[in-house]
């Protein structure tokens, strides 16, 4: 890690040394690199359990776990990845870049900056050593639908506190992000000139502020349900085990957003500087995204289709999530009208994006299949539905970070990558990520259901190509992680620019920046 | 030892979020061991850090505001802080009060034969949809609902007295009337307490009279958590409130700066909001 000693700055003060300049640090960069390391370790906790499951699938029949033991994978490797993995990539992005973009020396409250982060490795040991306990961890699915959920093990209070710890942790977060947004910008930065990155930004820190306490008060609910005799899910005391799905989905649809919206913006970023050209419809941008937002939170019930609603019920929601596609379509518009007769090239960052581009597409064309009610009962809890939000979240979500890790970078550690060894980790990626579920689309559509362990012999073929693209996907990471590694060590130093097509504050700082980013405010003009 | 930075200001490292991470970290392994039947060791000594944490992190935000280290731009974090602190907590109780409406307008009306689900007519074809209800299966046996004119009414003007108190002592700080600020603040903290303790007979009404629990089905499930998580944040403004007193009594805040008065005072006049919503839909409709 570079120390960024400024000696032409006035203030000589770099980061402390040793375990405390970690433990205690109130730095944006210090605590993006902390969330980005903590984001790759549960990347990998969390891809290993995926390996497990698509291992045990790779023939019908059972192999090598038990069942049990498989719906323990397949739940924890959904809440590893969500809460632990994606996530706290993107805030771990937006600590290092939001500063650096606005033109601030760090965020707006930096101790609960670093709260925020040091909750997390607390919660997700809380929630991993649930495997050890005795009835192993939770294995009903992420969800947490009730009754099954109920029946959990000794395992059950650990996983809704640990539920709760990452609830505080993404609002202290979302309040920082905000905060900083809104009150250090730089002079002249009014709110229509800030880059894209950080208005999406904005928007998710307003999702997981709206969101992430109703995903606390449910979990609270179903506790008490368990422990203190509340009713609010048993149908004999007059609750209703449906009312779970109805407050979960209420977080559930915007918690989707809040895994892209950081997304486009990263892509948003990118796409412009390799095409040479501003991006097209800067304001559509903005207003989409908002549009999305708003959305998110009247499209909750698409979700549960099948539970047995009022038909009125269930064609708003059909209507109200086809018109998502809407802003949609506006965003994947204005990235394609941007590389239009752009001088492009086609470095990793980019090639990333654009991957991102047309396979989040593909994601979001399965989701408007699964929007129309009539098709979703037939679709509901098969392998179509793993197929689709597998796009939108891992060649969508993951790409996008992946892209912003080989776009930002040189930045942060003042040398740049391995370009050749970045393709090469680029092109096995979208090999493997396809491999691994463009098949689920067919399985899905076959009628194979999801969270099973064995299958019937007609899908095997299908689930052999998955499994093979599982592995080759997953291991292709380690290429990642060297290069990553690779380029913190040293490597061909990095201009302030970076990139010849790169425009923002960010990169009229220093690579590696100061340590304390701006310590005078730009003017933007 | 702060530093300046340009015209910022950036605090140095702070070992006060490790420590409560720390102490919540153990006050859950606590509190889910306790629930899980193996005493409550960890939840206390967790309790305990969280309180230590409570008091060095907040003691070294008072000191440092007192010594003048904080900005207007500081200043407009912590409000945009506290701001969106209280949305949040708004949307807690939202979850709460989404099954309160939900149990009302779908549940309890589809058990009770109001729809095509066949619950009612499979399981329940006695039961009849009723509000106040424990439900068809009779959870906790029967009970009384709590009447909305009695106690509850008088808490309503209890706290709605208490947001006119706590206005009056903003005012006085204002204009730099240290006695009305202390007396104004003494009175809201005082109508706080008064308030809790007659929540509290309330409870003991409702539990030994008129046997009302959290186990009276979905009434008293939504009837407790709801009133139950309004008490606890009542709890915790009328701490916010004490706090502020005793810096008033110790000559803290001037008349142009005191953000930390009027944060604890918009957390007053949040759960005072909560409580119309709670008298209006958990005691009155």
């Amino acid at each position: 890690m570079s120390t960024a000693t400024h000696v032409h700055e006035e203030h000589h003060e770099g980061p402390a040394s040793g375990l405390t300049r970690w433990l205690f640090t109130t730095n944006h960069k210090d605590i993006g690199t902390l969330y980005l390391l903590f984001s790759l370790l549960m990347f990998f906790i969390g891809g290993t359990m995926a390996l497990v499951i698509r291992a045990e699938l790779f023939e019908p029949g059972l192999q090598i776990v038990e069942p049990y033991f498989f719906n323990q994978m397949t739940t924890m490797h959904a809440l590893i990845m969500i809460f632990g993995a994606v996530m706290p990539a993107f805030v771990g992005l937006a600590n290092w870049l939001l500063p650096m973009m606005i033109g601030a020396p760090d965020m707006a409250l930096p101790r609960m900056n670093n709260w925020s982060f040091w909750i997390l490795p607390f919660a997700f040991t809380l929630l991993l050593s649930t495997l050890f306990m005795q009835g192993g961890g939770p294995a009903g699915g992420w969800t947490m639908y009730p009754p099954l959920v109920l029946q959990m093990g000794a395992a059950f209070p650990f996983v809704i506190f640990s539920v709760h710890l990452m609830g505080m942790s993404s609002i202290m977060g979302a309040i920082n992000v905000i905060a900083t947004i809104l009150n250090m910008r730089a002079p002249g930065m009014n709110l229509l000139k800030m880059p894209l990155f950080v208005w999406t930004w904005l928007i998710t820190a307003f999702l997981l502020i709206a969101v992430m306490p109703v995903l606390a008060g449910a979990v609270t609910m179903l506790l008490t349900d368990k422990f203190f005799g509340t009713s609010f899910f048993n149908a004999a005391g007059g609750g209703d085990p449906v009312m779970f799905q109805h407050i979960f989905w209420f977080f559930g649809h915007p918690e989707v957003y809040i895994m892209i919206l950081p997304a486009f913006g990263v892509v948003s970023q990118i796409i412009p500087t390799f095409a040479r050209k501003p991006l097209f419809g800067y304001s559509s941008m903005v207003y989409a995204t908002a549009s999305i937002a708003f959305l998110s939170f009247i499209v909750w019930a698409h979700h549960m289709f099948t539970v047995g609603m009022p038909l009125g019920g269930e064609l708003f929601f059909m209507y109200a999530t086809m018109l998502i596609a809407v802003p949609t379509g506006v965003k994947v518009f204005n990235w394609v009208s941007t590389m239009w007769k752009g001088s492009m090239t086609f470095e990793t960052p980019m090639l990333f994006a654009i991957a991102f581009v047309i396979l989040f597409t593909i994601g979001g064309f399965s989701g408007l299949m699964l929007a129309m009610t009539p098709a979703d009962f037939q679709y509901q809890d098969t392998y179509f539905v793993v197929a689709h939000f597998h796009y939108v979240l891992v060649p969508g979500a993951v790409f996008s970070i992946m892209a912003a890790v080989y776009y930002w970078l040189p930045k942060w550690t003042g040398h740049m990558y391995d370009e050749k060894l970045g393709k090469i980790h680029f092109w096995l990626s979208v090999i493997g990520v396809n491999l691994l579920f463009f098949p689920m689309h067919f399985l899905g559509l076959a009628g194979m259901p999801r969270r099973i362990p064995d299958y019937a012999l007609q899908f095997t073929g299908f689930n052999e190509i998955a499994t093979y693209g599982a592995f080759l996907f997953g291991f292709s990471q380690l290429l990642f992680v060297y290069i990553v590694f690779k380029t913190i060590r040293g490597g061909q130093k990095a201009t302030s620019q970076v990139w010849e097509g790169a425009e923002g504050l960010e990169w009229t700082l220093s690579s590696p920046p100061p340590y304390h980013s701006f310590e005078t405010a730009p003017v933007v003009k | 030892m702060t530093q300046a930075h340009g015209g910022y200001y950036v605090p140095h490292g702070s070992r006060w979020p490790i420590i409560g991470s720390v102490g919540l970290f153990l006050f859950m392994i606590g509190f889910a061991n306790l629930l899980n039947g193996h005493g409550s060791f960890w939840m206390v000594i967790g309790g305990a850090t969280i309180i230590v944490m409570l008091f060095g992190w907040f003691g070294t935000v008072i000191h440092e505001s007192e010594t003048g280290l904080y900005n207007d731009q500081v200043d407009h974090s912590f409000r945009w802080g506290m701001g969106w602190f209280i949305f949040s907590e708004v949307m807690f109780f939202a979850a709460f009060f989404g099954a309160l409406f939900y149990a009302r307008e779908y549940a309890v009306p589809w058990l009770g034969g109001e729809s095509h689900f066949l619950t009612h007519d499979l399981l329940w074809p006695n039961y009849d949809m009723a509000w106040p209800t424990n439900g068809p299966g009779d959870v906790g046996g029967s009970f009384e609902p709590m009447e909305a004119w009695g106690l509850p009414a008088i808490n309503t003007l209890i706290l709605l007295s208490s947001g006119v108190t706590v206005t009056w002592a903003h005012w006085g700080l204002k204009e730099n009337k240290r006695d009305q600020l202390i007396w104004g603040l003494a009175a809201t903290v005082g109508l706080g307490v008064l308030f809790l303790i007659l929540q509290g007979v309330e409870y003991s009404h409702a539990m030994h009279e008129y046997n009302l629990t959290l186990h009276s089905g979905i009434y008293g499930s939504t009837f407790f958590m709801l009133t139950g998580f309004h008490g606890l944040h009542v709890t915790l403004g009328a701490i916010m409130l004490a706090v502020m007193l005793l810096r008033s009594i110790r000559g803290h805040f001037s008349a142009h700066r005191h953000f930390a008065f009027e944060a604890a005072a918009w957390y007053w006049h949040f759960v005072d909001i909560v409580w119309l919503g709670l008298f209006i839909f958990v005691y009155w409709l």
